[in-house]
């Protein structure tokens, strides 16, 4: 008798509670369009922000909208995209891709450090400690902070302590323009391949006391692209609205501070740069 | 008056003082370096806007830079000279900012120009602009704008002026000497402070291993100023603003306040005596005492520098060894280890502290916290330096300020002082403190936008 009432008791409950559960599912239904669940399957679920969105699923809502084109996801692969835009019947967009470019050339092979550095391994915590050790105030510090905060593995430091991006890797997520205390990471279109490696505001022959390939401010790239490139803080700025393909103003650079970037991620610098041939690093006082 | 069983702030350290070298000797005039160098960005707030052109000829004393709005000082020329130019020139921060060179003429007096005195009768507005034209700023080290911590805020009360006469800070003795040589200066220096901001009483701050000055200072008490002398016991980091107020008046300042929030004003005593001697004449500061100490200096010594010598030129003049490891601007405890010596003297350089390289102990491996808590024991304002430096490590920013309260550390010292795994703990909560503010800078802009 005993368990049966208890049976009854449970059983009616359970079939009370289901059927609530029942209604508020088909009562309280909200509509989501499947397809985002499927436009997220498709998309590299790396959440690097780069499109703007704050992860791969509020992206899939917009892309599912209307709101944004597949090719702003600098991430998946051109398949990729093309897949999402054939599923959605959108046009994929032509998204430029973009990378991470650094205005510093300045390795230990070529700028000098003043003073030597004790104390946290990170490029944040040295640049508070009087600027840091580098004799350059605008340069690499060289303590790869922003090889640590690259989610997919596309910064790497050369032998001289500069940071090496991989053009194919670089998602253009930000990440290192946001770490580095120098500020010396940019975004840009793959496209831009002339490129001003230096953020040095020094005049003149100044900055060669702390570094070989910076830039003296001599004036002779703007004297040779007179439209594309003119002289702005002691720098010169490179207008890429204008026709930016040609290797001309690289030419007559003493220094090799202005360069032409190969999408093999080659440095290719003018005949009248000088030459670097030293390996090790460079000491203060050499010339 | 001398009761040294209370009237200090819990917690603190005691590092070893290494005064004794420099307190006895008296302050000397330090010679014009054939260049001078002076930063625009020698105080917290705006740099100043030059004036003067390249190739013009400045006598001592005339203004070559303008104050660039409220938060900001005007700039005097230190020597008599000629601009050679105008360009990027180092500072202690690393940066490089707009800046003077002056190249002083051979011979070059130390008669300066005079201004337009301020009389001890003039309106407190005409008093707190009279220190803004003479630029200046806190001269124990920070180099906050005087005029601005002076203004007290509507419906704010200022009941006590505190003068800062403990130099915590080891090795330093410029606030000593500036006490012994400059008292009437000071007491000038706090007229016209009383009149700035209509205190009822004035407290000098000095702590017992400079009973000396105290001595002097109460003998040359005016018979019509409010002023008591309270000497108080030696602890690090006593000169800390809050840590004073604590010490004296018996209040805490709260979290995120400023002293006026305890009807309190606290000035340095050799920004004081800078007033006192610059307002009747109605010039601008030139030059400012400093102790050049530590155990790679010959000659040392508390010298009167002019601002903008360069760094190098000092340590030559005071004959600095040739294997120098570390120079430190400011004391040992809170000054900051300059990275190349291009650099020049500025206002809020109270310190040059040299050692050389058998006295610097080299960095020891970082061990891991073994939550010992001293440096709980040390932190002058209760915070929990050991949680936040494990917080630090794991980038835990947001919980380390808003639970720990991490915006309330003054940087002082204490706990990496004593920590014995050697965790760098101040370098943490600084870099820690400026990607916080970073963060809330960026959030600030997004939601203007």
């Amino acid at each position: 008798m005993t368990i049966l009432i208890a049976l009854l008791t449970l059983g009616g409950l359970t079939l009370l509670l289901a059927l609530m559960l029942t209604i508020a599912n088909k009562k309280l239904y909200v509509y989501e369009d499947p397809r985002i669940d499927v436009v997220e399957g498709m998309l590299p679920h790396a959440n690097c922000g780069a499109c703007g969105y704050p992860g791969c699923r509020p992206f899939a809502e917009a892309l599912v909208k209307g709101d944004m084109l597949p090719g702003k996801c600098t991430v998946s692969s051109e398949d990729g995209r093309n897949a999402i835009a054939s599923y959605l019947g959108v046009d994929a967009g032509s998204e430029e891709k973009q990378v991470a470019r650094l205005s510093c050339a300045g390795g230990l092979n070529v700028a000098i450090n003043r003073a030597k550095y004790e104390g946290l391994g990170t490029c944040r915590a040295e640049a508070l400690v009087s600027g840091g050790s580098k004799g350059c105030a605008w340069g690499c510090l060289g303590k790869g902070d922003c090889e640590r905060v690259c989610d997919f593995d596309a910064i790497s430091m050369n032998e001289f302590g500069l940071p090496v991006v991989d053009e194919a890797k670089c998602t253009a997520c930000g990440d290192c323009v946001e770490v580095c205390p120098k500020d010396l990471f940019s975004l840009h279109p793959v496209s831009h391949r002339l490129w001003v490696a230096c953020k040095s505001l020094e005049a003149g022959d100044a900055i060669l006391d702390d570094c070989e390939v910076g830039c003296t401010a001599c004036g002779k790239c703007a004297m040779d692209a007179p439209n594309l490139i003119t002289m702005a803080n002691n720098l010169p700025l490179i207008d890429y609205s204008k026709n930016h393909n040609t290797q001309v103003p690289i030419q007559r650079c003493p220094t090799g501070a202005i360069v032409w970037l190969e999408n093999n991620g080659n440095v290719v610098k003018g005949v009248e740069a000088k030459k670097i041939i030293r390996k090790g690093k460079k000491m203060l006082g050499e010339s | 008056m001398f009761n040294l069983a209370k009237n200090t702030f819990k917690h603190g350290v005691h590092p070893p003082e290494n005064k004794e070298e420099t307190n006895r000797l008296p302050i000397r005039q330090f010679p014009f370096a054939p260049l001078i160098i002076l930063p625009m960005q020698q105080h917290i707030g705006n740099p100043s806007q030059i004036i003067v052109r390249e190739g013009q000829e400045v006598a001592r004393g005339q203004l070559l830079a303008k104050a660039n709005g409220y938060m900001s000082v005007p700039m005097h020329s230190p020597v008599s000279g000629k601009v050679r130019k105008i360009a990027n020139v180092p500072v202690i921060s690393g940066q490089m900012v707009q800046g003077i060179y002056l190249e002083p003429f051979p011979f070059s007096g130390q008669e300066t120009i005079e201004g337009k005195p301020i009389p001890l009768s003039a309106s407190p507005e005409e008093i707190l602009r009279g220190i803004q034209d003479a630029g200046i700023v806190g001269l124990g080290g920070a180099a906050f704008p005087t005029h601005v911590k002076l203004k007290i805020p509507e419906g704010k009360k200022c009941e006590y002026l505190l003068i800062n006469g403990i130099e915590c800070e080891p090795y330093l003795t410029t606030d000593h000497r500036v006490m012994l040589e400059q008292a009437d200066d000071i007491f000038m220096g706090i007229r016209y402070l009383l009149k700035a901001t209509g205190a009822k009483e004035v407290v000098i701050g000095i702590e017992a291993n400079k009973q000396d000055a105290a001595d002097h200072l109460v003998g040359k008490i005016p018979q019509d100023l409010p002023v008591r002398v309270q000497v108080v016991p030696v602890k690090y980091p006593q000169g800390a603003e809050k840590m004073l107020i604590t010490a004296i008046i018996g209040k805490e300042v709260p979290s995120g306040g400023l002293p006026i929030d305890v009807n309190t004003v606290v000035v340095n005593v050799a920004t004081t005596a800078e007033i006192g001697r610059l307002l009747p004449h109605g010039q601008g500061i030139q030059e400012r005492v400093i102790t050049i100490t530590g155990p790679a200096i010959s000659k040392k010594g508390n010298y009167l520098i002019p601002i903008g010598t360069p760094l190098r030129y000092v340590l030559e003049q005071v004959g600095a060894s040739k294997n120098i490891s570390e120079v430190f601007m400011g004391g040992p405890m809170m000054g900051v280890s300059a990275s190349s010596l291009d650099i020049s003297i500025v206002k809020g350089t109270s310190g040059i502290v040299v050692f050389g390289d058998n006295d610097v102990k080299k960095t020891d491996k970082i061990y891991p916290c073994i939550k010992c808590g001293a440096c709980v024991d040390a932190c002058p304002i209760f915070l929990n330096p050991s949680k936040l430096g494990i917080l630090a490590k794991f980038e835990a920013y947001d919980s380390m300020a808003e639970e720990y309260n991490l915006m309330d550390c003054f940087e002082c010292g204490s706990c990496s002082y004593v920590c014995p795994s050697n965790i760098p703990l101040v370098q943490y909560f600084r870099l820690s403190k400026g990607i916080i503010r970073k963060r809330k800078a960026n959030i600030q802009q997004k939601t203007n936008a």
